[in-house]
């Protein structure tokens, strides 16, 4: 029984009646239910899904799409100080223009032959990546920084065959419970609460959590989930290996213009999200994540996922790409559990690349200053406002803050009265603390309309 | 310009157009593009930033986080990185541009330009994930609508679209059967996960991640998942047996429904991994097999784009036992308004840092809502029929045989082998996988081990026309042709795509591997393009 | 190195050609000889590789077999030394190759074992970097003999009848290819260990068809590279062994662990670290956290079970799939049952070597029917760390 006999839909070339006749009388079928023959009748499901009539139409698809759409309000509408995790950047059009080429869209798994493109960009965004992070061996993207701090510390867990996992510096609750699920096989992950006046890592209680040893990694955010780039980084490195552990830092790429990338204060690993590499925002959509070491047998054994090299070819002069270190766990002497390679993120890798190329050196340091200026003036502003209190002194800032409210209003409340005078932003942290974001597409006129709409707001 | 003579005239047989060959003179571009350090000058910039308001302050950086050197990007015009990038996209053959049937498990289909055109409009792009949920109704709209969707055609009763592709899916299936079976006190005893060979590996790659022993079954001689085995395996420590079926020879599993009766029995779960959906929507789903849980790849069964490998975006769907343990947050319906629910104290956690990649769900639900119930089926029996057409084309061809299950059906797909063509002539399954190349297409051949020997996994789709399924089965003849007769054309190619073999040697050398630019320039160059 | 007669009883239904007066039938029988034809193909395969784009530097010197030292330039000649007529020179000829002459037989159409055996003997003699064999078991064996303990890379080129070794190629063409990447010294291809498997002539005389280890060769190990990843393949193909020793040393704990001939129980061993033979059955004491450390080598059944209660780790042997009383006869049905039978073995395989059984059980024959029956079945093989495959086992 054929129940799409005269359903031919422009997505389905051979739906059309006579060419499946035809298709068949040359197979020597009698009909598509030959083909199913093995699936028995006990698990069929012997009635039509029950689905919603279909818009058989590219208008009227396009019709219900933009009905939906229309009860989105994005942030090019309003004024957004929205971050904690996704990033408002400016994406360069030639970033869109490159990654929605239907050549690199809708490719896969191709061969390093008919698929060099693929290969070469990816290879251009891992040496892009490696210059900005002053390292020689980063990954083609995993699914997400999420993914990629649980994949790093299990990669740390494996070189040094150790069980515990130190956090240093305040951490996304949202982030911690990933890499708690992640680890958790192999790995306790204990957070060292940062000192609450500074917001920045309390050295003394890392210390004596080192001490009960079996530390695998020290991890450290910079900058943290309070925003902070905090002064004690390179310290946290001594401690780490002074107690023979490796030391883990996840960090926010489009720092890197003017801040020292981890590898320069003894980072082991770092890892992190390129989404603020020219990614957009997507609803939390455009996340992609990086691991990044030295060019070390030991570490480069312990990736998961694929990392592109070039290699010469058959002809002379020429280069091609394929993956490296192949049989790259057979090195591994400790086979605690590896993870797996699937579709990650690709794409987003050739997205960042062309950003990258765009920015150059000096697209990256003038970037970065902006964002440092923009937080600093941002928290000055607001802690000036009543009834606003900006913790943590003068703790260096990139983009994300937060905010203490005094006046007893709560920061949910404050959102949707700052929603209501058209700005996203004071994202609950704390029934009165929340967060806000600022970075290179705010002006300062954006930010005093803040606070402006702030002393109106929390009293 | 004034013409002095008339011209002759033309006859109608002098103007007539040469017929196309049997088969293209493909030639795919080869632009001898430089990496992309080779080019731009020092100074030059592709894209302007923003500078601070004059009366805003710099920020002083102390010394110890400051960076030293400025990182060595390269330094180009923007047309010029464009016109790089561009170059790179024509040396890449992406679905659009050929027959991809050789890809066996991706299951490429068209992905309709329309619902690109949806993900690329601000109200999608440009949407922050913790905008207020009042601002956010149409998106959460469409995430809710898909998640509605997808259970009915897999018939269970959550689902969950945060997870970012397929083998993401399958860890949160194992994440949520670990919380499962803590919550009831038996983890410490259920530690085993079973699953066959012809599975996915990452069935047993996440599984050995999330904690679980795997025991793998093999296949019995028709190729089928032997029961037996599975007999054998199941005890009071089995958690679950993670599965696909179809698996990708092609061969539907008759008795999936045992199967899962067996591993009930001993107390385990069943979880359906159903990356080769494609060939049976709308026939049979999870919930009559009886399923606990399964996952989807949107990507494959529902055609999103590929992305050159991501990003892709999956989907679990389970029973009502074990909602309580969903990633959070979850989007609920009350009749008027979308809200997300963070409050769900058994939730596995979060798998992404926000709610799934969004804007492969909003393609995703573009196309089921493009095509309906009638329409999927249709899909789906087309897909079948073009497999199975193309089966019946490829098994003529000399040197290839197809093992297992013979003069059974196949469903989605086929794992053919070239094994009668290597001991014939020499050449193996990837020798011709790189001819192809030089035919505009080109085929996957199987995951490792090889357990069917010189493979290829052919799945054609619905996507394609006959007559792209008879040029493909033409290339594939016309090589084995050459195979026979001129070896050598086969065993150097390709001699058409952008670049030649490559000598794999330095890329498992410690010593000269390079992942990096600065990688190479060190251990390659020695220096000398410092 | 060719055995001109190996094979020759196949297409007439004689089994192997062991032995003059089978051969005579076997001719008699209108039987053609088909090692030269094939050992012919292996060259040409051979020489097209080295002649042709991306043929690594390197020297080759095939001995019987090739190369030697001179080459070094790309696509170039191997040397080839062999012995005289349908023994060698003849295939290489047809090949469209070039050899120096080491040996001659005493009569061309009567070639015997001994002459196999001098005829390897001059050729390793050469110090050849590849000894290539055509024939079968039996001169698989010959070569065994002939070296006597020598080291010299060995190839089969398959031929013969029946071929229970792992020395040979899946095809003549494959042997000729991997000649090539060993000689072309390619990054990724190394040495392993094959077994020399023949029919037991004991036990054939008591009218039983049984097969037996006759210890191994070095054989050169050309791993497959394959570029294309998708969603789901794990990073490479590991030889897991890392993995299954780890596996085995939880599975012990602090206890003695009886390790089966092979080269799969060897690799892990020296995970454990602890160096064993490659041919005998050896006892190691694991302590958690410490090298494993050898109590007993060479053991034999006696001493085996004066070593007390121990876990019995065994590997298949590739290819064929033999688990028991193939080789490691010192496992004996007493050992195994005073162990505790299949509770205490521990069968070790990488994924790799399973698939290449090519869906074949593993096969064992104890010689103890009983045991034999209690034993096969489904049974669980550590492939990894963590991770087992349900084998079918059985007689």
């Amino acid at each position: 029984m054929t129940s799409s006999e005269n359903f031919v839909h422009p997505y389905i070339p051979n739906s059309v009646p006579s060419v499946r006749q035809a298709m068949l009388e040359e197979i020597g079928a009698a009909s598509i239910e030959d083909f199913y023959a093995d699936i028995p009748a006990g698990i069929r499901l012997h009635r039509p899904l029950d689905l919603p009539a279909p818009l058989r139409s590219e208008a009227e698809l396009t019709r219900h799409m933009e009905e939906l759409l229309a009860r989105n309000t994005s942030t090019r509408q309003v004024l957004s100080f929205l971050g904690s995790g996704c990033y408002q950047h400016h994406v360069p059009a030639v970033v869109d223009e490159v990654v929605n080429r239907s050549e690199f869209l809708t490719a896969y798994a191709g061969e390093p032959y008919e698929d060099h493109g693929r290969f070469q960009a990816l290879w251009e965004y891992q040496s892009m990546m490696a210059e900005l992070l002053d390292v020689e061996v980063v990954n083609v993207p995993v699914y997400d920084g999420f993914q990629a701090a649980g994949t790093a510390l299990r990669m740390a867990g494996r070189v040094t065959g150790r069980r515990r996992v130190l956090v240093a510096t305040a951490i996304d609750a949202d982030k911690l419970s990933r890499i708690r699920d992640y680890v958790r096989p192999d790995h306790d992950v204990t957070v060292v609460p940062v000192d609450p006046e500074t917001g920045s890592a309390d050295l003394d209680a890392l210390h004596q959590e080192l001490a009960a040893g079996d530390t695998a990694a020290v991890y450290a955010d910079a900058p943290s989930a309070l925003g902070i780039v905090d002064s004690s980084l390179p310290r946290l490195a001594e401690l780490a290996h002074g107690a023979g552990a490796l030391y883990v830092v996840g960090c926010n790429p489009l720092t890197l213009g003017v801040l020292a990338p981890p590898s320069a204060y003894g980072a082991d690993i770092a890892c992190g999200d390129i989404q603020p590499l020219g990614i957009h925002q997507s609803f939390g959509g455009g996340n992609a994540g990086f691991i990044a070491t030295r060019d070390e047998e030991r570490l480069v054994a312990e990736y998961p996922s694929r990392l592109f090299g070039l290699a010469p070819t058959s002809v002379e002069g020429e280069y091609g790409f394929g993956d490296v270190a192949h049989e790259r766990t057979s090195f591994a002497l400790r086979e605690e559990g590896k993870e797996w390679v699937g579709t990650a993120a690709a794409l987003h890798g050739i997205g960042a690349g062309v950003y990258l190329a765009l920015m150059g050196p000096r697209g990256m340091r003038e970037i970065g200053d902006t964002i440092l200026a923009h937080t600093a003036y941002a928290r000055q502003c607001l802690a000036q406002v009543p009834g606003i209190e900006v913790p943590y002194g003068d703790a260096l800032h990139f983009a994300d803050f937060t905010v203490r409210y005094t006046g007893g209003r709560t920061a949910a409340e404050i959102r949707a009265d700052l929603k209501e005078r058209g700005i996203y932003g004071s994202v609950p942290t704390g029934e009165h603390e929340a967060a806000f974001c600022v970075t290179e597409v705010h002006s300062k006129a954006d930010i005093d309309r803040l606070a402006a709409a702030l002393e109106e707001i929390v009293k | 310009m004034t013409a002095h003579h008339a011209p002759a005239p033309v006859s109608p047989e002098d103007a007539r157009i040469a017929p196309k060959p049997r088969l293209r003179r493909f030639q795919q571009a080869s632009w001898d593009e430089k990496l992309i350090f080779e080019l731009g000058s020092p100074g030059e910039r592709g894209v302007l930033v923003p500078a601070p308001d004059p009366s805003i302050a710099p920020v002083e950086i102390p010394p110890t986080l400051r960076r030293a050197a400025p990182p060595a990007l390269p330094e180009m015009s923007q047309q010029q990185v464009l016109r790089h990038y561009l170059r790179l996209s024509q040396e890449n053959l992406g679905a659009d541009l050929n027959i991809d049937v050789g890809q066996g498990t991706c299951t490429m289909k068209y992905s309709p330009k329309v619902n690109d055109q949806f993900v690329r409009d601000p109200r999608i792009a440009a949407l922050h994930p913790l905008q207020d949920e009042d601002t956010v109704q149409g998106v959460l709209g469409i995430i809710h609508s898909l998640e509605l969707l997808l259970k009915e055609i897999s018939g269970m009763d959550r689902v969950s679209l945060q997870p970012a592709a397929g083998s993401a899916a399958i860890y949160t299936n194992v994440a949520m059967i670990r919380a499962y079976f803590a919550a009831r006190g038996e983890l410490e005893q259920r530690d085993e996960v079973i699953t066959t060979i012809f599975s996915h590996p990452s069935n047993a790659a996440c599984a050995k991640t999330a904690g679980f022993k795997v025991i793998t079954l093999h296949p019995d001689a028709d190729g089928y998942p032997d029961i037996e085995a599975l007999k054998a395996a199941v005890g009071p420590r089995t958690a679950a047996l993670l599965i696909t079926n179809p698996e990708d020879t092609g061969i539907y599993n008759p008795r999936i429904e045992e199967f899962v009766r067996i591993v009930h029995e001993a107390g385990g779960l069943c979880s359906y991994d159903q990356a080769n959906a494609n060939g049976i929507l709308g026939i049979t789903r999870a919930r009559e097999a009886g399923f606990d849980l399964c996952h989807f790849n949107l990507h494959k069964t529902f055609s999103t784009p590929h992305a050159c490998g991501g990003p892709a975006a999956g989907a679990c769907a389970v029973r009502e036992e074990l909602a309580p343990y969903l990633p959070r947050p979850t989007v609920e319906f009350d009749g008027e308004r979308y809200r997300l629910d963070d409050d769900r104290p058994e939730s596995i956690g979060k798998m992404r840092p926000f709610y799934g990649v969004v804007p492969n769900l909003v393609r995703a639900y573009a196309w089921i809502m493009s095509l309906g119930a009638e329409g999927l089926r249709s899909a789906a029996e087309t897909a079948v029929l073009n497999n199975n057409y193309l089966l019946h084309k490829v098994r003529q061809i000399p040197g290839v045989s197809v093992p297992y299950a013979q003069g059974r059906p196949r469903v989605e797909q086929v794992r053919y082998s070239w094994q009668k063509l290597h001991e014939d002539t020499g050449l193996h399954s990837e020798d011709i996988g790189l001819r192809a190349a030089d035919f505009g297409t080109h085929y996957w051949t199987s995951h490792h081990p090889y357990l069917v020997p010189e493979p290829m996994t052919l799945e054609p789709t619905e996507s394609y026309t006959r007559d792209d399924l008879d040029e493909y089965a033409a290339i594939l003849a016309e090589i084995a042709r050459e195979a026979y007769e001129s070896p050598d054309t086969v065993r150097t190619a390709p001699h058409r795509s952008t670049i030649h073999r490559v000598r794999p040697e330095t890329l498992d050398d410690p010593a000269t591997w390079a992942v990096s630019w600065r990688a190479y320039r060190r251990k390659i160059l020695g220096g000398a393009a410092r | 190195m060719v055995n001109p007669v190996a094979g020759l009883g196949g297409r007439v239904g004689l089994g192997g050609t062991d032995g003059q007066e089978r051969r005579h039938r076997a001719l008699a029988l209108g039987a053609r000889p088909l090692a030269g034809e094939r050992a012919a193909a292996a060259l040409r395969e051979l020489r097209e590789l080295r002649a042709g784009p991306g043929a690594g530097a390197g020297a080759g010197a095939l001995g019987g077999a090739v190369a030697g030292p001179g080459g070094g330039r790309p696509g170039a000649e191997p040397e080839v030394v062999t012995a005289a007529g349908a023994m060698g020179a003849d295939s290489v000829a047809a090949a469209g190759l070039t050899a120096r002459v080491v040996y001659a037989p005493g009569a061309e159409d009567e070639t015997s074992a001994e002459d196999t055996l001098a005829a390897v003997r001059a050729v390793v003699a050469e110090g050849v970097d590849l000894l290539l064999l055509a024939g079968g078991d039996g001169t698989a064996r010959d070569v065994l003999t002939a070296l006597g303990g020598a080291h010299c890379p060995v190839l089969g080129v398959p031929t013969g009848v029946k071929m229970h070794s792992a020395v040979f190629g899946v095809s003549p063409r494959a042997a000729g290819e991997v000649a090539a990447a060993w000689l072309a010294r390619s990054g990724s291809v190394r040495l392993r260990d094959a077994e020399v498997m023949d029919r037991d002539e004991d036990e054939l005389r008591a009218g039983r068809v049984a097969s037996r280890l006759y210890g191994w060769l070095p054989v050169p190990d050309v791993p497959v590279r394959v570029q294309q990843r998708k969603t789901g393949s794990t990073a490479g193909a590991p030889e897991a062994v890392g993995g299954i020793a780890a596996e085995v040393a939880e599975r012990v704990g602090d206890g003695l662990l009886a390790l089966g001939p092979g080269s799969t129980t060897r690799a892990v061993a020296a995970a454990l670290g602890a160096d064993v033979s490659l041919t005998g059955v050896d006892v190691l004491a694991l302590r958690p956290g410490r090298p494993a450390e050898v109590v007993l080598r060479d053991a034999g059944e006696d001493a085996l079970l004066a070593a007390g209660p121990c876990w019995i780790a065994l590997s298949p042997i590739g290819g064929q799939g033999f688990l028991l009383g193939r080789g490691n006869q010192q496992i004996s049905p007493r050992v195994l049952r005073a162990a505790g039978g299949r509770e205490r073995l521990l069968v070790v395989c990488t994924e790799q070597k399973l698939a290449s059984l090519g869906g074949r059980p593993l096969l064992l024959d104890t010689g103890d029917e009983a045991l034999d029956a209690e034993l096969a079945g489904h049974l669980p093989v550590i492939t990894g760390r963590r991770r087992t495959s349900l084998y079918r086992l059985t007689t």
